[in-house]
């Protein structure tokens, strides 16, 4: 690649920060060049965050309708997945399924609420709704 | 604050950008695509049962923490690493090295800060960058990856530290505990390349090097076209892992190939300089694939995983060729 061709797609990934690419100058040599980003980059990185956005959204549209707790819908906005809040709040991947379910979820202690409210980032409050943000 | 003059420089890979960093703290000039390829960082693997996010990693460099090790042995440099188990002993450890004036090391989760921008933030374990001073409730830092060093406060970067999942960083630092010496430039040049093509050629593991590169094409060439949706996560998952920012752009090949040219001036062997034009070309092919990958993610082409397939299994081919001549010249 040389230096005119290092992509300049300022798109919305990078927020207006610039990454550093390899590029070759005049003389052959290859140095660091600002990019504002690249089109093959802003597509694929998209598409993951929109991924997780349409669970977050599913998610949030079934608590509504009183199918699954909230917990779900605070999974998928933190970015994760079951194996993932398995790992970091310590609860088995079966718990954390019927943590899933209103019913249970209702019930919980306050102690496992706060781990869960922990490792999700979020308050205790924002934990029981999926209102908000 | 006693904060050391300290000196950012913008690289295009954390790891990389911190050693060298590191590196020219302690006295001896290095860039970043030295850092790398010193420590024969370059690779490609690809692992199905490490799930991120529940898709497969693939790497287009050794595993977290390989180029600090790599360079231990030619700097003679001596490294310290150190983990805690709560993040008030990481902290109250981490001022206790900042107040003797050092810079320190930190692995982190990239989620947790705050500085990044929203659409990067995934959790992502492995992120490294420099701590060099205190502020008011924050600390400053260089983060490699940043054009300018940036103040992070104290509470985000206990979170970043102690995030658990894969590659937890159990709150992970590491400085230098004894100046970087001057390496002899021939014997460690040369072993670094090395170690690179029989980690490329010879791996008895057919999920890393150029094999790893086949057999990442064989799953590629198995993808449902009906699936369009995982199919296309899948694709845009290789893409992400060669270009999302940290990676220098094509899969680190254009920074080895950067470590080549200064290996051919150092060593007065242009026949490095000329394999690194070939580098460069490879590279440029890896950009050519993430292109038409991402179009197809998009629908501006059709999802043809055969033809995603045969690019890769030429692209492997064509690195396989490469390292084969690299080893040859050595």
């Amino acid at each position: 690649m040389r230096d005119e061709q290092v992509p300049q797609d300022s798109g919305r990934v990078l927020a207006g920060h610039r990454k550093a690419v390899y590029a070759q100058g005049a003389d052959g040599r290859l140095h660091v060049v600002a990019s504002s980003g690249w089109e093959a980059e802003e597509i694929v990185n998209l598409l993951a965050v929109d991924e997780l956005k349409r669970l977050a959204d599913e998610a949030r549209e079934r608590a509504r309708a009183g199918l699954v707790s909230p917990l779900e819908f605070h999974m998928y906005r933190a970015r994760m997945d079951v194996d993932l809040l398995a790992q970091t709040s310590g609860f088995w991947r079966w718990r954390i399924r019927r943590h899933f379910r209103p019913a249970v979820f209702a019930r919980l202690s306050p102690r496992v609420l706060q781990r869960y409210a922990a490792v999700l980032g979020c308050s205790l409050e924002q934990l029981r709704s999926v209102e908000g943000e | 604050m006693n904060a050391p003059t300290f000196e950012h420089r913008q690289a295009s890979h954390c790891e990389s950008g911190v050693v060298s960093a590191l590196v020219r703290h302690s006295g001896v000039d290095m860039s970043e695509p030295m850092a790398f390829g010193l420590s024969s960082a370059l690779s490609f693997a690809y692992l199905p049962f490490i799930k991120l996010n529940g898709l497969p990693l693939i790497a287009y460099r050794m595993p977290p923490k390989s180029i600090l090790r790599g360079l231990r042995k030619p700097l003679g440099w001596k490294i310290r690493f150190e983990t805690f188990r709560s993040p008030k002993a990481g902290r109250a450890r981490l001022d206790q090295l900042l107040d003797a004036g050092r810079v320190v090391g930190l692995q982190t989760s990239v989620f947790w800060l705050p500085y990044f921008p929203q659409d990067l933030r995934f959790h992502f374990n492995a992120h490294n960058l420099l701590v060099f001073g205190r502020e008011g409730d924050g600390y400053r830092i260089s983060d490699p990856v940043f054009e300018e060093p940036v103040v992070c406060e104290a509470d985000a970067l206990d979170r970043a530290r102690f995030a658990r999942g894969v590659l937890a960083p159990k709150g992970l630092l590491y400085y230098a505990e004894t100046p970087a010496q001057e390496p002899d430039w021939n014997t460690a040049l040369l072993a670094a390349m090395r170690r690179t093509c029989r980690i490329m050629l010879k791996t008895p593991l057919p999920l890393i090097g150029v094999r790893g590169i086949h057999w990442l094409a064989r799953t590629v060439r198995r993808l449902s076209v009906e699936d369009a949706r995982a199919s296309k996560l899948f694709v845009g998952h290789i893409v992400r892992m060669q270009e999302e920012i940290g990676t220098g752009g094509a899969g680190f090949r254009f920074i080895e190939a950067a470590f080549l040219q200064e290996a051919a001036a150092l060593l007065n062997r242009p026949v490095f300089a000329e394999h690194a034009e070939q580098l460069i070309a490879i590279g440029d092919a890896w950009r050519e694939f993430a292109l038409t990958a991402a179009r197809m993610c998009r629908d501006r082409e059709p999802l043809n995983p055969a033809c995603l397939a045969d690019a890769l299994d030429a692209m492997a081919d064509r690195e396989r060729s490469f390292f084969q001549a690299l080893e040859r010249s050595l």
